[in-house]
């Protein structure tokens, strides 16, 4: 595994590198991609102006509100079928093929129905995200092994302590897989609708600076919301490893 | 109440339970239709008619010919591409570890954010989102197929290197066949992935195919074309996908 890191590192720097060079002695023609490091210190112009505080906040309130309204209504859905199973079985086909439709070509719909406000993109990101959140807690809570709920009953727990002390801790590594996907699934919904139409946000900046041509502003916002994006997801990846790894599961 | 229930589901099995979810569905669109009116959502009946009209007209056809020919090339690309290289990091153990952190970034990232990037390569047009559909399908289809070979058994590769089969024939005769389940399920994710491409790359400065045209109709407020066009896109999205699922169902039963 250290091999592994080591080689990794090489090759994205190395692939970095290429691609400065490349930029630098005009392989790549200036008007298509400026070189990285002129990127960073764009991002750096931008972010110190403040330009784009409002756009940057704007988007990660849609994103907040989305991801939390997400994990509450997909644990409380994922919960509510795992107790019902007759309802489980008819929802079932719908939870298999949900993440084949293109849930982006709801988006004209909602808004015409919402107006071009942030409502649109929220709802698009938690779409995206609730039912990532409803199939993990599901899986979750398949696995929890018939001798705990056994074992909660001979101790007479109520339904909530059965809840919060037996159920909860065995099935966390799952639901963590869910929150995982969420935040991911969320962040795409809502900056691909900020990019298709919208009145602000993130999204919204780089595609009104490409179609203005400003390079230096597209690539520095590009630059910014993969690095906010890979940034939490990949907190994310380590502490679940971390997670498994303590419940001994890899 | 329950034993009814029970008695019904006997009787009518498995597909009167998908019949039932989408009868669900539709009533809960005529529900959202009375309650928020015609000109935010149309009713069930009224687009299913208007669907059936559109279906049937001559202009629509090139629209979807447009959208099915670069997702065609971009599918293309991407398993062929997809299984190849998904192949070899499955074998080589190293590069597959190098690789998969990568490649999970590249999965989670918002991709639309690199739809410029692209335009800026290829230009507005067929090329650009063939280049996007198969970048959202590519990832999904190496990762999966990655861990599809890596999970064969060691000894069927050791068998093909003491028979010293070259690279194409251990592709062919072990690596597809062995691992042929769970690389059809790295296609079928792929499917869909590259349909979202595809669409939203046509979304976005288009002027031809089923993207451009629901945002065309949003921009005259044409209710009815939204809905039909979302209608029908859901429709061959969740139909193309069952299909995909029945075949790797059986995939996965005869290993």
């Amino acid at each position: 595994m250290r091999k592994a890191t080591w080689i990794r590192a090489i090759v994205l720097v190395a692939a970095i590198a290429a691609l400065e060079i490349f930029c630098r002695v005009g392989i790549i023609p200036r008007i298509t991609m400026i070189p990285p490091s002129t990127m960073v210190t764009s991002l750096f112009d931008l972010v110190r102006s403040g330009a784009i505080t409002s756009d940057t906040l704007q988007t990660l309130t849609s994103v907040a509100i989305a991801l939390g309204s997400a994990i509450a209504a997909g644990f409380v859905a994922g919960a509510l079928l795992h107790a019902l199973p007759r309802a489980r079985r008819i929802v079932d086909p719908l939870l298999a093929t949900y993440y084949s439709i293109p849930v982006f070509v709801f988006y004209p719909l909602f808004i015409a129905i919402f107006g071009l406000n942030a409502i649109p993109k929220t709802v698009i990101g938690f779409m995206y995200a609730v039912v990532a959140m409803v199939i993990n807690t599901l899986n979750g809570l398949d696995r929890v092994p018939p001798v705990l709920w056994k074992t909660a009953r001979v101790h007479h727990m109520g339904r909530v302590s059965t809840l919060a002390d037996m159920v909860f801790p065995y099935a966390a590594a799952y639901l963590f897989t869910g929150v995982k996907l969420a935040v991911a699934y969320s962040f795409i919904g809502v900056i691909g609708s900020e990019f298709i139409l919208s009145s602000g946000g993130i999204g919204y900046r780089i595609s009104f600076a490409y179609y203005n041509f400003q390079n230096d502003v597209m690539y520095a916002l590009i630059l910014l919301v993969l690095t906010i994006v890979v940034t939490i997801n990949m907190t994310l990846y380590y502490w679940e490893r971390i997670l498994m790894a303590r419940r001994g599961e890899r | 109440m329950n034993q009814v229930f029970e008695g019904l589901r006997g009787l009518l099995g498995r597909a009167a339970e998908i019949l039932l979810l989408i009868l669900i569905l539709v009533t809960l669109w005529q529900v959202v239709h009375e309650l928020a009116g015609a000109i935010a959502m149309t009713a069930p009946l009224d687009t299913f008619r208007y669907t059936a009209r559109l279906v049937l007209s001559a202009d629509f056809w090139p629209h979807v010919q447009v959208t099915g020919i670069a997702f065609f090339l971009a599918l293309l690309i991407a398993s062929a591409a997809g299984v190849v290289i998904g192949a070899t990091l499955g074998l080589h153990r190293l590069s597959g570890e190098v690789g998969e952190p990568i490649l999970v970034a590249l999965y989670s990232i918002p991709k639309v954010t690199l739809y410029p990037i692209i335009l800026m390569f290829f230009g507005l047009g067929l090329r650009a989102e063939v280049a996007f559909g198969a970048l959202h399908g590519i990832v999904p289809i190496i990762i999966l197929t990655m861990n599809a070979v890596r999970s064969i058994k060691p000894v069927y590769i050791r068998t093909a290197s003491v028979l010293r089969l070259s690279s194409w024939q251990l592709l062919r005769s072990i690596l597809v066949r062995a691992a042929l389940p769970e690389i059809f399920t790295g296609l079928r994710v792929g499917f869909s992935v590259t349909l979202v491409g595809t669409l939203i790359s046509e979304m976005f400065g288009s002027k031809r195919g089923l993207g451009f045209l629901l945002m065309r109709s949003l921009g005259v407020h044409d209710m009815d074309l939204i809905m039909a066009i979302t209608l029908l896109l859901v429709m061959f999205a969740a139909i193309s996908n069952s299909i995909l699922m029945s075949i790797e169902n059986r995939l996965y039963r005869r290993v």
